[in-house]
């Protein structure tokens, strides 16, 4: 076996911005043993904003793999090992995941294990050695229930259960009947565990009519984008005092204007929807409070105004909930910024939004659409201090002073960073959010 | 006198009644119990307790008689042997004294109070009893009656002068020349064997086609063959007509449909027991019965709340350890404990030469109850400890279920065997298979060894034979 055999490369996981120091494994795109070209997508990558796809930087084979998705990888660490020879064998699997960098120097990459006869089949028939206690096996509840999966051969009608004399006192005084409680013992013998089980979780008397009590658990990983979100919502929640504001605003003027100029759409202009005259409302109103278009880095202790509107659109995504950025919105005019959240949450959807396409947001727009309910109480997305959630629009009658006229009428629900934003200037701001969509010339109008 | 009024009135003081007082007592119910003879019931005053120190004398005699006629296996010899009858029932009844003054005194530590005198029902809540002071009343919330059974009289052959019951023959001061037991049941044939072995010439008339019909021929065969050597007469199929006119020998049909008669010094009538549901007011309850026996639920409760029955009155098996049972769970149900009859097996020994000891079901009794069964079965003929016994005679034999090896009975007859009842009782109670037994280790060199080698035979898998 010439040198060049034994050469492996190591592709390490890069830094992928914003001093980032680990990052979240979200795809194997290829698995050891699989040849690739240089440039293939080997892993697909997360960090807090956004996913990145690791290329292969040569053409070989995967010999090694440095983690299973859902692991934490450290920027630097051994992501993937590539063998040039079609017949290297394959490396066991990383037996731990986000480990520093490996103490290797990197120079030279002959260093690298050399792969010993023995782990020959090691893998990928044999997972890391952790899989075992990682992986998604079926629940088991907590304390000794070994009777829950074993079920022995139920005993005939009118059989006395097996059971000691002590077990069959506990069961009396416990009032449960051991007819209906299964054993785990030889010949469906009831221990006192099988009892323990049975007081933990009784199982249903046998019905007849064909509906059974289920039991079995499936334990779903929180991993890549739904860790994310868990991590991001839950900082959120904990730290953030929020206060929400609901109010009613009445959108037939608004309304009457979107028909208006869809109807007179020349071809190639977007179909407008509500969202771009409320980026522009939004637009309108924080140039009067700033504080609402802000980051509050509370570790810095400061409140970072911007003088740029970076309206979040919060999306609904196969993968989950994201963010897409419509930058600048108080540069763009209204057909612009409804091309713009198009294309932004149309990209987030498809999964190719750049990372900056989904950060850098000052201020965020969350709507369910026709499932926008009465009232929401959104959570901000911090750093930012206020996020705007519409709700459904509907036809309501209104007293005017003589009569009830039908206005179409939509709640907006309006939450805010308590510890920056006062309640009074909320109310204010949320007024001005009013006024601007009941009259929305004023959107428009300079000045 | 004053009326008496308490929590919980006992009626009988045999194993079921004073073990239902002490266990309440225990509990903190204010118990009274009611027994017109001495505590301890037949069990302890003239059934269990008297028989078997009867049955051990009778033993030792037959062993001082083997020595003297030269029939040791041992190589033991002895003068002809003598007995001094009175002696011998001195020592009984100084046992059985010492038992039933234990009984007063684990009532006394109870807490539980006890008075003397005959119990007659008057309603659900309240008994009089006949004492030497006079009728006394008693009121009670709780009624517990466990007033046992007893020997069955035949209508042809009444007791008094020479015919006499196992309360008579526990009580003989001269042994008789000749004995007729009439019944092949567990209670002649262990007073029966007692009274051969101290020489007496006996003779059992059994109207069954053979004794002891309860256990099936294999378990009873080294007990008749016993009965044999001891020089016992077994007449089977053979009935009982009475005495003849001179009213000193008794006439027989035997099985061949020739009428005999027997000449005997004593004529023992074991044909069996019967519950005492009369004669102490219990029909002024108007309790359903079934057949003699006063109807009972699991757990002991008769038709009339408050009114609970145990022991003999209620049904077979009547044995002592059975109203035991039922005694203590009784007690506990009166005290507010959730309790049930929900016990395996009860089992049943026979104290005669050799012993027979059965748990549970036997091989038919399984069979009929629709199992496919696994019988095994070890002789003592292969043990070692029955040799130097010089006791080979017996086997233990083990049935379960074919399909998943759950114990269903434990059978044995042998020298001694009646010890086996724990063993087999625990195995059976705690839901064992063939491969809990087989797999524990038991003790060499034992007869017990035995009961671990049926299991094995069982299994297909027997070490020793």
């Amino acid at each position: 076996m010439g040198n060049s055999d034994n050469e492996i490369f190591v592709i390490r996981m890069p830094d992928v911005g914003e001093g980032i120091a680990e990052a979240e494994l979200v795809e194997w795109h290829a698995q050891p043993g699989d040849m690739v070209r240089e440039d293939d997508v080997i892993a697909a990558v997360m960090t807090d904003k956004a996913t990145v796809e690791i290329p292969s930087s040569i053409t070989g084979k995967v010999i090694w793999l440095g983690g299973k998705v859902g692991d934490m990888i450290s920027v630097g660490s051994d992501l993937v090992r590539i063998s040039p020879n079609a017949n290297a064998q394959i490396e066991a699997a990383a037996p731990e995941p986000a480990q520093a960098p490996p103490a290797t120097p990197d120079a030279d990459p002959s260093d690298a294990p050399e792969p010993a006869p023995e782990q020959k089949n090691a893998a990928p028939a044999k997972p890391a050695t952790d899989a075992e206690t990682h992986s998604a096996k079926p629940a088991a509840p907590a304390s000794g229930a070994p009777a829950r999966h074993v079920q022995p051969p139920r005993r005939a009608a009118g059989e006395k259960p097996l059971a000691s004399p002590a077990i069959r006192r506990r069961a009396l005084e416990a009032g449960v009947d051991l007819r209906r409680v299964s054993g785990s013992g030889p010949a469906g013998r009831l221990t006192h565990a099988d009892l323990d089980a049975w007081l933990d979780a009784p199982e249903p008397a046998p019905v007849t009519g064909g509906r059974v009590r289920r039991t079995e658990v499936t334990e779903i990983p929180i991993i890549g984008l739904r860790r994310a979100i868990s991590r991001k919502l839950g900082q959120t929640w904990s730290k953030v005092p929020h206060i929400t504001i609901v109010e009613e605003i009445d959108v037939t003027a608004l309304e009457e204007l979107r028909a208006g100029l869809n109807v007179e759409r020349k071809e190639g202009k977007p179909r407008l929807t509500i969202l771009p005259f409320l980026v522009q409302a939004l637009v309108r109103a924080v140039a009067d409070q700033p504080d609402m278009n802000a980051h509050h880095d509370d570790e810095a202790g400061q409140l970072r105004q911007f003088a740029g509107v970076h309206v979040g659109i919060a999306t609904q995504t196969p993968q989950g909930l994201k963010v897409p950025v419509v930058r600048h919105a108080e540069s763009r005019s209204l057909d612009d910024t409804a091309i713009e959240i198009a294309r932004v949450a149309e990209a987030a959807r498809d999964n190719t939004a750049l990372r900056d396409e989904l950060s850098g947001s000052t201020i965020t727009i969350t709507s369910l659409g026709a499932l926008g309910a009465i009232a929401t109480t959104p959570l901000i997305n911090a750093p930012e201090t206020a996020i705007v959630g519409v709700n459904k629009m509907a036809m309501r009658p209104v007293w005017d002073g003589a009569q009830f006229v039908p206005r179409k009428i939509m709640n907006l629900s309006s939450s805010f960073d308590h510890r920056v934003i006062d309640g009074w200037d909320a109310a204010i701001f949320v007024k001005r959010l009013k006024t601007l969509l009941e009259t929305p010339a004023l959107i428009f109008v300079e000045g | 006198m004053a009326e008496i009024v308490c929590k919980l009135l006992i009626i009988g003081g045999g194993p079921g009644g004073y073990v239902t007082a002490i266990r309440a007592a225990q509990l903190g119910i204010d118990t009274l119990i009611v027994d017109e003879g001495p505590l301890g019931g037949t069990c302890l005053n003239i059934g269990c307790i008297p028989s078997k120190a009867l049955i051990h004398a009778g033993e030792e005699f037959h062993k001082l008689t083997e020595a003297a006629t030269g029939g040791s296996p041992f190589g033991l010899s002895a003068a002809p042997p003598a007995i001094n009858l009175g002696k011998t029932m001195a020592w009984k009844d100084g046992i059985v004294t010492r038992l039933t003054g234990g009984v007063a005194g684990l009532l006394k530590k109870a807490g539980a109070k006890s008075l003397r005198g005959r119990a007659s029902i008057r309603d659900g809540k309240t008994v009089t009893v006949d004492t030497d002071l006079g009728p006394q009343t008693v009121h009670a919330e709780i009624i517990v009656i466990a007033t046992g059974s007893e020997p069955v009289e035949l209508p042809s052959l009444p007791f008094g002068g020479k015919v006499i019951s196992s309360t008579g023959a526990l009580a003989l001061t001269q042994l008789p020349e000749s004995l007729v037991v009439v019944g092949g049941g567990y209670i002649g044939l262990e007073i029966g064997t007692a009274y051969a072995k101290l020489g007496v010439k006996v003779t059992v008339v059994e109207a069954a086609p053979r004794i002891l019909p309860v256990w099936d021929a294999e378990l009873t065969g080294p007990v008749a063959k016993r009965l044999a050597a001891l020089g016992v007469e077994v007449m089977t199929g053979a009935k009982v007509t009475g005495l003849a006119d001179d009213g000193e020998t008794l006439q027989v049909a035997t099985a061949d449909g020739s009428d005999i008669t027997l000449a005997a010094d004593k004529i023992l009538v074991a044909v069996g027991r019967r519950p005492r549901s009369q004669g102490f007011g219990l029909e002024q309850l108007a309790l359903p019965m079934d057949g003699p026996f006063i109807r009972i639920d699991n757990q002991c409760r008769t038709a009339m709340r408050g009114v609970y029955a145990i022991g003999d009155v209620t049904g077979e098996p009547m044995l002592a350890h059975r109203a035991m049972a039922q005694g203590e769970m009784v007690a506990d149900l009166i005290a507010g404990q959730p309790r049930v009859w929900d016990k395996r097996a009860i089992p049943a020994v026979c104290f005669t030469d050799p012993e027979i000891v059965s748990v549970g079901l036997g091989p038919d009794a399984a069979r009929r109850d629709g199992q496919t069964v696994l019988v095994g079965t070890f002789p003592f003929r292969a043990n070692g400890r029955a040799m130097s016994l010089a006791r080979e005679d017996g086997f233990v034999r083990v049935i379960a279920r074919e399909d998943n090896h759950v114990v269903l009975g434990i059978e044995a007859v042998g020298a001694g065997v009646a010890e086996f009842a724990s063993a087999f009782s625990l195995a059976i109670e705690m839901g064992a298979r063939l491969e809990d037994i087989a797999d524990t280790i038991h003790a060499h060199p034992t007869m017990g060894e035995a009961i671990q080698e049926s299991a094995l035979a069982a299994l297909g898998r027997g070490l020793h034979l």
